[in-house]
């Protein structure tokens, strides 16, 4: 047993442990720390990858920056604990079978299908291969998203800015 | 050597893990939350394929699905403190003044 198949089964636990214990909690600042937990399996799922840039920009932009404002925006509006809303019977003991059943024709057919996957290759990528390609091969796409930022800066503002 | 398709089995739960906590949560700001975990369930996938290919559009795909997933965030969070400042409730149920 390769310790990488270890290590893939641990992180692939925590992050599915993860995402139930976010569905499953009421208070929602218990289901963002969750979520940062989901967060940091995938940073690891990322690494067995051999992809170092993109678990590094996980864990700042997308737990370190995203789930930050999650929990800021939480502790700001003061969410308390989830009402007890009827959830109809029938979406409980007909949707979870059918949500389980769904889930494991995914997983017959992923695994058919992939015998014809070619086998991995081992190895890290380099960051600067992939600085190459995103600033010569996607450069409009990287110039747009710039744009994004912007705009996304300007409707937030003036989205929650207060009324004189 | 992980295989790849234990990567896209992982994704795929977790994006059904995803789409059922959007559909039976009523907190908005855990909606959001769920959405988010359908986001890297599909980041996941591209970076396992991109390993799988050889090739690193997947990983500059990834780069660009975070940025976008930042930009969504901040302008879906302040929609969320605009409808917590008019409705006083942060449930969906009563966010449904354009129902028939």
């Amino acid at each position: 047993m390769h310790v990488e198949t270890v290590l893939f089964f641990v992180l692939a636990l925590m992050a599915i442990g993860g995402a139930v214990n976010l569905i499953v909690q009421r208070h929602p600042i218990h289901s963002a720390l969750s979520l940062i937990v989901v967060m940091v399996a995938l940073a690891g799922e990322y690494l067995l990858l051999g992809s170092e840039f993109i678990a590094a920009v996980q864990i700042i932009v997308y737990a370190g920056a995203i789930m930050v404002l999650f929990v800021f925006v939480i502790m700001l509006l003061n969410a308390g604990v989830e009402e007890r809303t009827h959830v109809s019977r029938m979406a409980q003991y007909v949707g979870v079978p059918v949500a389980a059943l769904l889930l494991i024709e995914l997983v017959w057919s992923i695994r058919r299908g992939s015998a014809a996957l070619p086998i991995q290759v081992s190895g890290t990528v380099s960051t600067s291969q992939l600085a190459t390609l995103l600033f010569r091969g996607y450069v409009f796409p990287f110039e747009l998203t710039s744009v994004l930022i912007l705009v996304a800066i300007i409707g937030a503002l003036a989205l929650a800015k207060r009324e004189p | 050597m992980v295989p790849v398709s234990y990567f896209l089995i992982l994704s795929a739960a977790l994006f059904g893990l995803g789409v059922m906590g959007f559909v039976f949560k009523r907190n908005i700001i855990t909606l959001f939350m769920c959405i988010e975990v359908m986001l890297n369930a599909v980041n996941l996938t591209f970076v396992a394929f991109s390993r799988m290919l050889g090739q690193l559009d997947g990983q500059v795909f990834v780069f660009f699905v975070i940025v976008v997933a930042a930009a969504e965030a901040a302008v879906g969070l302040a929609i969320v403190i605009l409808i917590a400042r008019n409705r006083k409730s942060l449930n969906v149920e009563r966010v449904d003044s354009m129902k028939l």
